[in-house]
């Protein structure tokens, strides 16, 4: 039955990229974005059912961070900025989601490579995680709308957890609860960026901060 | 004692948010004290690891701190004289024709004492996850510090900042993780992260992994130190922040980037898997090395030309990581008397700023005669951080260079010395024409000058002058232990 | 290939000739229901169908052969795609190894005739739903072989009669998140194959807006009747393709397995009928997004199946 769960939550992560790639309204990406935090946050909980407190706590930190902390934080910034929509992108989103389909299937193939101790679950998760990674990075690197590079980064940070899950990183619960809070912090820091953005420049659009160049 | 090193500019930094103006002035200065008083405590006393093995003060992490610590006391002690200067509320632009203000002081002081507390962690981390929250937690705290004048430039370079080097950090972490994989051997073990584990433990590690780790690590970190291609963030970030903190990101947060590459290749040293990262290192020195000579042949804005000559050097630092042995300890003694110069410049930069209201080399004339302290300090650094004798980047850049010759890597020496020499020629000679001739006629005579802006750079700079010639033998012994840290068969 | 001799292995050919229209009517109560009125009587598409049998045709002298082939050819390829589908665990009449490909491709030839008699009356109209067409259709059979070519791989056949008995609602218990992407690819599927919102309106008036209505725009008389046959027998053979996903065939008696089957069909169409009186029909540039999303799902479907056996 866990297998089945698990693999729900995998799907759901990977339909979560998917969508981001393809979505031009913002509000509706950093829904997605909490989604793909919350499933991720439960992941330990899946694979791990050894039920440590230790496991659980960071769990349900993580699940109210990721898919509710941040998005707060986010729709505040949007809500504030009034662009909701994203301005066209100069890689269009029919051939984003081409490309993050041709990406999937690239880790997937990579994560076959891997030689990973672990059970059969988790090596399922490895594909999926360097997935995210990917495409996170690919969102931040070709997104105009200053709100998306920032959703972006969130899920390559969704992906860099979800790789840790994977490779069945045992870390104390002192040190992933700072991982998560250099995440919040960073994600508060961007969203006080956000808000002095808008005071200076007419739409979030990062191609309008060119000024410094050489 | 040694968390004393950072909860107190921690706690100082909650502290600047509440305390009046004048008070908080002289909190940065007084905390700066308190922190060089510890760490020339912990030069005389060796203070044992603390906190489960996780703070420890080992020869790199020893040099590195105290580098911040004397660059945290002079700028702050700058810093002070700086915001007395700053005009309160709404002042014109220099470049651009929108007024701007200036972000609150009190954001100002805590968050430049929470720099402070996150480079110290960084210093004497011995886990690498600590070291990598640490590091996340400088690019935080300096993020406002970046945006402090308040205009569009600024900004733009705080959201560059903030978004690549998260970014980068963010990669960093994935190697992290991936050291830690290769530390989980077959029997199911977990080697911990911690430093002195790993190295223990160098030849259980599975090397496939260390090296995929290492390569994510030295991209990540490398993107926080300015190696090339991943330095755009850079030259906007040091040359829009303010002074002070222009001055400390070149000459102590670029060092803990560094810091966290090092640590990998102890790791990798223990393993005795040296070789590639070597490569790898030698090759993104030399690029930074050339590409930061190219951008500042033809650079007209002054700081921007200190930014970019901060690249070179982490280059130069890197180029002689990789090389290893002696070049190493070369490295690291580069690494002391960049800071303290490049700080200096910084600072001086500032001075020449706020008389000359330009940012723009060509514009700035006569400085020698305007503000004679400030003009002839920038002379000498001129001269000192292009590697001129008796200043000390002289004898680490000549044994960087010698160790490249007599080990075969006689094509490198040769295009790293045809690069300085074009380094040499732009630096001075914008540098030099900005100190000479006269002054435009808008300014006044000569001014007194204001000693809390111009001790601080007089000190970094004879500082380094000293050290040139003298190296103290506790500092010489101590940099030969760092240097052997990354020894391994090559 | 074996072509089955025995009356049992048509017995789903003839409830399917039978019965198809009896779709398009469920999805008219249905919508008809929604929209607060009673609807049309469940028998009313035999009703038309004999109307319009019993009519003239009127051919416009800008056409040729190519107009009064279309809807023959169309109505005879759906035809023998019915007999390629199995039903519960009768195996369909003209089974044989690699048959999925051969349904794809007579759905294919179908559409390429109906799109040569739009484009043969030479009406800008219909050369546009023309164009529209085949632009969807380019991007779903990669998706409809993709959807099939995982249940093939997770069911080690090539034949749909071998493929379909193997999967249904127990066999989900190891591979739940495969079959739920593959179902929820082929629905989108079906919904362009078959022209229904979000991707088509058929109930519209407005020829710009069109796909499928206004390529059968001048037929009349018994082409029409053929035409709208077709639609409704589409309906149900790519429908079996869904419902075949969840029956359990083998855990139940045949029987009992063949009523599953189309009761699933029957509350397939109320799940299309519910779909058209709550969502509005998409922007035309938005429904290659939509069906690109589909390729997507079905390209996880098909990764985590070769992951999952590897």
């Amino acid at each position: 039955m866990n297998t089945v769960l698990f693999e729900i939550v995998l799907v759901v992560v990977m339909i979560a990229d998917i969508a981001l790639l393809g979505t031009s309204r913002i509000p509706a990406c950093i829904r997605i974005v909490a989604a793909q935090g919350i499933t991720l946050g439960l992941l330990p909980v899946v694979v791990d059912h050894a039920e440590r407190p230790h496991i659980i706590a960071l769990a349900a930190i993580t699940v109210v961070l990721r898919g509710f902390g941040f998005p707060w934080l986010l729709s505040r910034s949007l809500r504030m900025l009034g662009v909701p929509r994203e301005i066209h992108p100069p890689l269009g989103y029919a051939m984003s989601t081409v490309l993050g389909v041709v990406i999937l299937g690239y880790c997937f193939w990579l994560g076959a490579r891997f030689e990973v101790t672990g059970s059969g679950m988790t090596r399922l998760v490895l594909p999926v995680a360097l997935a995210t990674i990917l495409i996170g990075l690919m969102i931040t690197i070709v997104r105009r709308h200053a709100l998306m590079q920032v959703i972006g980064y969130l899920a390559l940070e969704n992906g860099i957890y979800a790789l840790g899950v994977g490779l069945s990183i045992e870390e104390q619960l002192i040190v992933e609860l700072g991982v998560l809070l250099d995440v919040f912090v960073g994600v508060f820091v961007m969203g006080i960026a956000l808000h002095h953005l808008h005071h200076e420049i007419e739409r979030p659009d990062v191609d309008l901060l060119d000024e410094l160049k050489h | 004692m040694l968390t004393a090193l950072f909860i107190v500019p921690l706690v100082a930094g909650v502290l600047a948010l509440v305390v009046p103006r004048v008070v908080r002035r002289v909190l940065m200065p007084i905390t700066g004290l308190v922190h060089v008083a510890i760490m020339v405590w912990a030069w005389i006393v060796r203070p044992p690891p603390e906190l489960d093995g996780w703070i420890a003060l080992d020869p790199v992490g020893q040099i590195f701190l105290s580098i911040a610590s004397v660059l945290f006391l002079a700028t702050s002690l700058y810093a002070a004289g700086y915001l007395a200067e700053e005009d309160p509320g709404w002042r014109d632009d220099i470049e651009s024709p929108l007024p701007f203000i200036n972000a609150p002081e009190a954001v100002f002081a805590s968050c430049f004492l929470f720099f402070l507390a996150s480079m110290t962690v960084v210093t004497l981390a011995q886990h690498f996850s600590l070291m990598w929250i640490a590091i996340e937690a400088t690019t935080l705290a300096t993020a406002p510090l970046l945006y402090f004048h308040r205009h569009k430039r600024s900004l733009e370079a705080t959201w560059k900042y903030l978004v690549l080097c998260s970014v980068g950090i963010a990669l960093a972490l994935i190697g992290t993780f991936f050291i830690a994989v290769s530390g989980q051997t077959a029997g199911g073990h977990h080697i911990p992260l911690l430093l002195s584990e790993l190295t223990r433990t160098g030849v259980m590690l599975e090397p496939t992994w260390l090296h995929t780790g290492f390569v994510f690590i030295l991209v990540g970190y490398g993107t926080k130190m300015g190696l090339v291609p991943l330095h755009s963030w850079l030259p906007d970030a040091h040359s829009e922040a303010p002074s002070p903190v222009s001055a400390l990101l070149s000459g102590a947060l670029l060092n803990c980037a560094c810091l966290g590459i090092w640590r990998t290749l102890q790791v990798y040293a223990s393993a005795g898997q040296v070789g590639a990262a070597r490569e790898l290192l030698v090759g993104f020195g030399v690029m930074s090395v050339v590409v930061a000579a190219v951008f500042m042949v033809n650079q007209r804005d002054y700081k921007r030309l200190l930014a970019y000559s901060s690249v070179e050097h982490m280059g130069v630092i890197a180029l002689g990581m990789g090389l290893g042995g002696p070049a190493a300890f070369a490295a690291l003694l580069y690494a002391i008397h960049h800071s303290l110069v490049k700080s200096a410049l910084f600072l001086l930069s500032g001075n020449i700023l706020r008389v000359f209201k330009t940012k723009s080399a060509a514009e700035v004339r006569g400085a020698l005669r305007t503000s004679p302290w400030t003009g002839g300090l920038w002379c000498a650094g001129m001269f000192a951080i292009t590697g001129t004798p008796p200043f000390g980047l002289f004898p680490a850049k000549f044994a960087i260079l010698q160790h490249a010759f007599a080990h075969g890597y006689v094509v490198i020496g040769i295009v790293c010395l045809l690069f300085f020499a074009i380094i040499f020629i732009g630096l001075t000679g914008t540098g030099l024409a900005m100190a000479q001739g006269e002054p435009p006629p808008a300014l006044g005579g000569a001014t007194r000058p204001q000693w809390l802006l111009v001790l601080p750079p007089a000190f970094l700079l004879t500082l380094s002058l000293v050290l040139g010639s003298y190296l103290p033998a506790p500092v010489h012994e101590v940099l030969t232990a760092a240097g052997a840290t990354i020894e391994g068969a090559r | 290939m074996m072509i089955a001799m025995e009356p049992l292995p048509y017995l789903p050919l003839v409830l399917a000739l039978l019965g198809a229209p009896m779709l398009r009517s469920v999805i008219n109560r249905t919508k008809a229901w929604f929209a607060g009125r009673r609807g049309p009587p469940l028998l009313q598409p035999y009703r038309d169908l004999r109307k319009l049998l019993s009519k003239g045709a009127v051919y416009s002298r800008t056409t040729t052969w190519m107009f009064r082939m279309g809807p023959a050819v169309g109505l005879s390829t759906v035809i023998v795609a019915a007999l390629l589908v199995p039903m519960a665990t009768i195996a369909a009449p003209f089974a044989f190894v690699g048959d999925l490909f051969l349904f794809g491709y007579l759905l294919a030839l179908g559409r390429l005739f109906t799109v040569l008699a739009a484009l043969d009356t030479g009406s800008p109209f219909e050369g546009m739903g023309a164009n529209r067409e085949v632009y969807f259709s380019a991007l779903t059979e990669p998706v409809l072989l993709l959807c099939l070519a995982t249940l093939a791989r997770q069911t080690d056949s090539l034949s749909l009669s071998r493929i379909y008995p193997a999967v249904g609602v127990f066999s989900w218990s190891d591979a739940t998140p495969l079959l739920v992407l593959v179902a929820a690819a082929m629905l989108i599927v079906f919904l362009t194959e078959n022209a229904r919102i979000p991707v088509d309106d058929p109930t519209t008036h407005l020829e710009l807006t069109m796909i499928h209505e206004v390529m059968v725009l001048d037929h009349g008389g018994p082409d029409l009747a053929f035409i709208e046959y077709t639609v409704a027998l589409k309906l149900w053979v790519v429908g079996q393709l869904i419902v075949g996903i969840f029956v359990p065939a083998t855990q139940l008696t045949l029987w009992g397995a063949m009523l599953a089957d189309v009761v699933g069909l029957f509350v397939l169409a109320v799940l299309v009928g519910v779909v058209e009186s709550t969502m509005a029909r998409l922007r035309m540039p938005n429904v290659p997004q939509l069906l690109l999303g589909a390729g997507a799902l079905a390209a996880m479907a098909w990764l985590l199946v070769l992951q999952v056996g590897s």
